[in-house]
This record gives C-alpha cells, structure tokens and sequence, in this order.
C-alpha cells in the first residue's frame, strides 16, 4: 500500500491505530484513582508526544542513516518556531501558513548550516553544528532582541496586523485554528468513572505526524536512503565509486531540519508562545537521547524514545514524596522511610538522575536501543520455542 | 591603550578556565583516544570540593551564652565552630578563611580518585567503540553527575568567597604607569591567573621532564610500539585520566571565588572548552592553552562599549564564530598534528 512493502505497510497501520486510539490507551487508570496520575492521555502532553515524535524522526533520517552526529537540531525547530509565530502574528491565524512557512525557512536555514558544516565530518561536525545552535541562541537572546522578542519571547497580540483575518471582536484573544477548529478545542468522553480527551490539535499534529512518519518510511527504503547507509558504513569506498557523497549528506541534512522545523511549527500551533530557550545546546541533547533511547537507525525507535522521555518528564517528575509514602503506607514505618530515602533521588525534580542513568546503560548495554531490547526480549522466548520443537523435528526422518 | 590592557586582563581569567579545562580534554584525548563529554562535570565537582571543605571547616556546635542576650533579653545562641575548639580562635579563624585555597590539598586526592574510578569503571570498555559512542556515554554521565551534584547541594549558586587578605583590587595602572583608577583589576583573579600558569607549567615540565611523562609521550605517538617494549601503558595512561581531572578539578576549586559554583557550570563551560580544543587543534596541548588564552582575551575585546556599538551581540558569538572560522580555513585547528581525528 503507497508503495511501501508488507511489513512496513503493518507498522505504519498499527502506528496509526496507536496513534488514533492513543486518548484511551494512554489514560487506562479511572479518574480520581490512586493511579490517575500516570495518565498520560491530556492534550498537553499528547501533542508533545508527536511533535517530539516528528523531531526524532527527522533526526534520525540525519543521525541514523549517515552517521552524522548533529548537536545543534534545536536551533531549526526555533527557527521554525519563530517562523510560524510570525506567521501568525503577519497573516493568519489559522495553522496551515504557519507550520508551511516554519517548514520552508527551517529548510534555508539548514541548507546554509549544513552546507558550512558538512564540510567536516566525526567530532568536528558536532562542533560544528554546536557552534551554530549556540550562536543562534545567542542572538535570538541578544541582537535579535526585534525579531525574535529577547526573553519574553513571541505571543499573538490583539494589536498584530493579520491581514488575512477579519479584525477580532473586542476582548477576544487570537487563538490558532484549522479553518475556524481551535487547536485548543477538545472532548470529552466519560465512560464510567474514566474521563477520555479528545483534542482538535492532537488529532492534527498526528496527522501531520503520521505523514511525516510515512515519509521517512519511503527515505528509509529508497535508493538515496541505500546511499546514505553507504556514507555511515563507509564514506571513503562510496566515494571512490565516483559518486560524489556531500549532496546526498546535504539533502539528508536539509529534510532532518525541515523535520525540525515542521516540529517548531507545530509546536507553536499547539501552544501560541516561542520562546529562545527552546534553542539551547540541552534541547538538542534532548532529541539526541531520544533517538538513542529508542533505537538510532531504526524506523520506530524515535518515536518511542520520544515518548518515553516525555512520559518520563510530565509523570515521574509530579511524584513527589507525599505520593511515596502513601505508596509504601503498608510496610512498617522505619522500612517505609529507608525506601521512600532510597526511591526519592530519582523522581521529582531528581527526573533527570533516572533519566541519564538509563541513557547510559542503553548507550553501554543496548546500543540499538528499545527495539533493540524488544527483539531480544522476542528472539529470546522464539528460541525456547524452537528447542521446544526440536525434538518434534527429530522424528520425522530428514534426507 | 588603557582600554586595552584592562581587556586583556579580562580576557586572561577566563581564559585561564578555558585553557586548564581545555588541556584536561586534550590530556585525555591524546592519551586514551576517548572525548571525554563528562570533563565539564569534573570542573564542577572541583568547585563542589572547595564548597564540601569549607562546610566540613565551619562544622559547628552550638552553646547557650549567658554572657551575650537577645533584645527580648533570652540568652543568645552561639556557634562555635569545631577548629575553635582545635587551633585556637584565631588560627581557627584563619583556616575558615582560607577553605578555598585550603580546598587544593583537599581537591588532589578526590579529583584523582574520581578520574581513576572513571576510566577503570566506564571509559575503559569504549576504547574500541566509535567516537558517537563516547560522546554520548560521557554526556549520559555528565547527566547523572550533575544530578547528583544538584540533589545534594541544591540547585543555588552557592558562594564561597575567597580569604578576606585577596577580597580587594590592585589598581593594575598605577602599577605600570597609567593614570590610577583606570585599570582596577581584582585580587582573586591575579591568583587565578598565576594558579594556571603555575598548574600547565607543572603539567608541561611533569611530561617533558620525567620519565613517566616520557614514557606517556611515547605511548601518545605509538601506543603498541610502547607495549611491546613491557611497558604497562594502560595503568600510566588511567594515572594520566587522573591527572585531567585533577587539573579540571582544581581549575574549579579556584574558579569557586570568582563565579559562585550551581550544578550547571560545568556544562556551560564544557561547550565553550570543546571549542577551545577544536581551535587549537585536537590532540595539541600548546595548541588547548593559547587558544584557551587566545578566545578568553577575544570574547573580552568583542564585549568593549566602542566593539558592541559597531557589531552588537558580537560578545555572545564571538567564540563560535571564530571556531567556524578557524574549521572551515584551517581544519587542524591552529596547532593540530597531522592525522589526528580525521576521519
């Protein structure tokens, strides 16, 4: 189906379903329970999902295929931002210009970095595309100061010229929209004591999401695809097959930071503020453990690294050690305290101890990642299975 | 001309930073062939050896003073720190006073341990792994250091003011000829100054001029030519590890005066070191000091008044834009040796 393969056919229909279904699969805990808190299933969160989802997808397309170890991702989903949220401000409202534009200048943006930076190749291309984010960041906080709004950041204002919409009634507050949907429209749904939430701008940003995924699908299984494993695996043969290798890394660079740039816009669809801090070096660290946490290389590994670490923000950061100690209530007092002692560095604002030990095992133990693990997880019971049958297959005779 | 000397006075304490924590990333990288994401953490952790000291020094017990009261008329409360009790009150004084140069003793033996435990623990097994892999294991510890760091002692900058001799200025031009009170230049940051050019001296001359730096300086250029001569390489270059850190650790002790220490330090200066070593060429220890020197003494001219009405914001950029620079028309960096890092 669209030119893609069986097996890529059924990830990319059971993507969507996870996807479509994800308001009921991510709040599976009754509203008012104990455990409503590691629900997952309000729109905030859900869009961050995808978008972040988007971001790591583009990234990958880059880091994963060719090898190229960008640290500076998180300036083209600024710019992309910016971009939208001028967008925004000039002409319209409505989502569609915004995230059109944000793609486009994220791509320009990124041809010029990359065409700069792809000159080099290992640490110093890191450096490299370093350098850039952080001048980036720099100026958005500093000479930029008319563009970009310095520290305060971009809002829509009732004041803004919007040529394209009607003038807006008084006391109104621009909000973005689909053709008149608000983004921050949503439904709900309560099946007994379970509350399900139904997002106008959740739905949109996985659709673009699934788009974007099924894109890089397509990357992944062409010949340009083929090409770009051949640079990670070995940029000095291809070359030396006569084929020049830089507009190939180029493109691949071009489309990672229009990914970006498309996340950007997203983002300030959803939420109408940018600010510069989403440009700094630690949000391009962010989207580097992503990929790497879910698996580099791999088709579904960013999306669920992306997921993951969402959750692992939004969720484990609210535990605090109230919620602990009710958990452990049922274990006598001074064995109740030592756990809650031993347990609290981790969660809270200490998030990010849990998150760098577990991207440090997985970059020590697992280098490919959570799919990695899942097919081990899976080739491990596949093996009990066939010595389980073997001895069935000794007793037919075999010539 | 005034204007100009007190810039490069300026530049050379931050510089000093760039250039200690620079020749720790090189030191390692020359060495064992790892990039070592994790050495902006050791800087911290050096900073966080003077704060811990200088806790440790001001321990105290408290007594009720009958002698002393409140306005409500109560007995005061009064804390008499444990060297009180030990040196006397002046002595005791004087060493609370100086925990930050103190901390240099106290930093060596921690600073070393760490660096050991690291490399035997964790950096020993990427050796053969690519370079991504390195980076991204030491950034997954930078992580976990930096949280560790933040659990303990919060996430506030927490001052640790130097000994109360230093806490002045020396009018630096009067010194050399200039009109007073135009070149007003901090005590500390003379010192600091002075610390650094004493550590990368002592660093140059320990593998210049002793045989295990001679050995090191083999094993740098031929790693397998040294092994096959009997010599145990490995535990020399792990003692090496040490030794940056040790010199990332004290150029944070020091630095404690000068920037209040928070748990993120480390990273903002780790940025700005790999640039550092990048300019001055991987795997150049001349090369990681006077780009350090060189880029901390740039960033100060770029944020002169007379610069920023020219080129504003260029003080923010200045030091990326002179490594894109540097990469793009010299891709050894400004001393890098041949064969080094290219890929």
């Amino acid at each position: 189906m669209f030119g893609l393969d069986k097996k890529d056919t059924r990830l990319l229909i059971l993507v969507a379903i996870l996807v479509a279904l994800a308001p009921f699969i991510l709040n599976p805990f009754p509203e008012g329970s104990g455990m409503a808190q590691f629900n997952a299933g309000y729109p905030d969160l859900m869009q961050r999902f995808v978008i972040f989802g988007i971001f790591a997808i583009g990234f990958n397309i880059l880091f994963g295929l060719t090898g190229y170890l960008s640290f500076g991702h998180a300036a083209f989903l600024g710019v992309g931002s910016y971009a939208a949220m001028w967008m925004m401000k000039l002409l319209t409202m409505n989502v569609i210009p915004a995230i059109i534009v944000s793609v486009i200048v994220a791509g320009v943006f990124s041809l010029a970095v990359g065409w700069i930076s792809l000159r080099r190749s290992g640490i110093y291309f890191s450096i490299l595309t370093l350098a850039f984010a952080q001048m980036s960041y720099s100026l958005a906080y500093s000479v930029l100061t008319p563009i970009t709004g310095g520290e305060t950041g971009l809002q829509p204002k009732n004041l803004d010229p919007r040529i394209l919409d009607a003038p807006l009634a008084d006391g109104a507050t621009p909000k973005a929209h689909l053709f008149g949907l608000k983004m921050g429209s949503s439904f709900d749904l309560s099946v007994g004591t379970w509350v399900f939430t139904f997002n106008a701008g959740y739905y949109v940003a996985a659709i673009v999401m699934l788009a974007a995924f099924y894109l890089s699908i397509r990357i992944f299984r062409s010949p340009f695809g083929l090409i770009l494993r051949a640079v990670k695996s070995n940029q000095q043969r291809l070359n030396y097959t006569g084929l020049n290798s830089k507009p190939y890394t180029l493109a691949a660079f071009v489309i990672s930071g229009m990914y970006a740039g498309l996340a950007g816009g997203l983002m300030v669809a959803m939420d109408t503020q940018v600010g510069a801090e989403r440009m700094f070096w630690t949000a391009s660290g962010e989207v580097v453990l992503m990929s790497i946490l879910g698996g580099v290389g791999t088709l579904i590994g960013p999306v669920l690294g992306a997921g993951t670490i969402k959750y692992m923000e939004n969720i484990l950061s609210k535990i605090n050690s109230d919620i602990l100690h009710t958990w452990f209530a049922f274990l006598p007092d001074g064995l109740e305290d030592f756990i809650v002692t031993l347990i609290y560095p981790f969660v809270g604002k200490g998030w990010h101890l849990t998150l760098g030990l577990i991207f440090m095992l997985v970059v020590i133990f697992l280098p490919g990642g959570l799919v990695e693990g899942g097919q081990r997880i899976s080739k491990f019971f596949g093996r009990k299975k066939t010595q389980k049958s073997a001895p069935n297959s000794k007793e037919t005779p075999a010539e | 001309m005034e204007a100009i000397v007190l810039q490069i006075l300026n530049g050379l304490d931050k510089g000093s930073a760039y250039a200690l924590i620079a020749m720790g990333l090189t030191l390692i990288f020359g060495t064992l062939g790892v990039v070592n994401f994790a050495h902006g953490a050791l800087f911290m952790i050096g900073a966080f050896c003077a704060v811990t000291l200088s806790r440790i020094l001001s321990l105290s017990r408290t007594i009720v003073d009958e002698t002393q009261k409140d306005f409500l008329g109560n007995p005061l409360k009064v804390d008499i720190p444990y060297v009180y009790d030990w040196f006397g009150e002046a002595t005791g004084n004087a060493i609370i006073d100086w925990s930050v140069p103190l901390s240099i003793l106290f930093a060596i033996p921690v600073m070393i341990a760490i660096g050991v435990i690291m490399e035997r623990g964790l950096i020993k097994h990427f050796y053969k792994r690519p370079h991504a892999d390195q980076i991204l294991v030491t950034f997954g510890l930078a992580i976990v250091l930096q949280e560790i760091i933040k659990y303990y002692y919060g996430a506030n900058p927490i001052p640790t003011p130097a000994p109360e001799a230093f806490k002045g200025s020396f009018d630096f031009g009067n010194f050399l000829g200039f009109d007073p009170n135009m070149i007003i230049y901090p005590y500390w940051r003379i010192i600091y100054f002075g610390f650094a050019a004493v550590i990368i001296s002592a660093v140059f001359a320990f593998l210049q001029f002793t045989t295990f730096g001679m050995v090191v300086r083999a094993g740098m250029a031929d790693r397998e030519t040294v092994q096959l001569l009997g010599i145990n390489i490995d535990r020399r270059f792990t003692l090496m590890f040490g030794i940056a850190a040790a010199v990332a650790g004290l150029a944070g002790v020091m630095y404690t005066p000068i920037n209040s220490p928070n748990y993120h330090m480390g990273m903002d200066f780790l940025v700005l070191s790999f640039v550092v070593v990048v300019v001055g060429g991987m795997g150049s220890l001349p090369g990681a000091v006077a780009a350090g020197f060189l880029l901390g003494i740039l960033e100060s001219f770029a944020s002169m008044r007379e610069v920023l009405s020219v080129l504003p914001g260029l003080n923010q950029i200045i030091i990326y834009l002179v490594a894109i620079i540097i990469l793009l028309t010299r891709p050894r960096g400004l001393m890098g040796r041949k064969g080094v890092m290219e890929d």
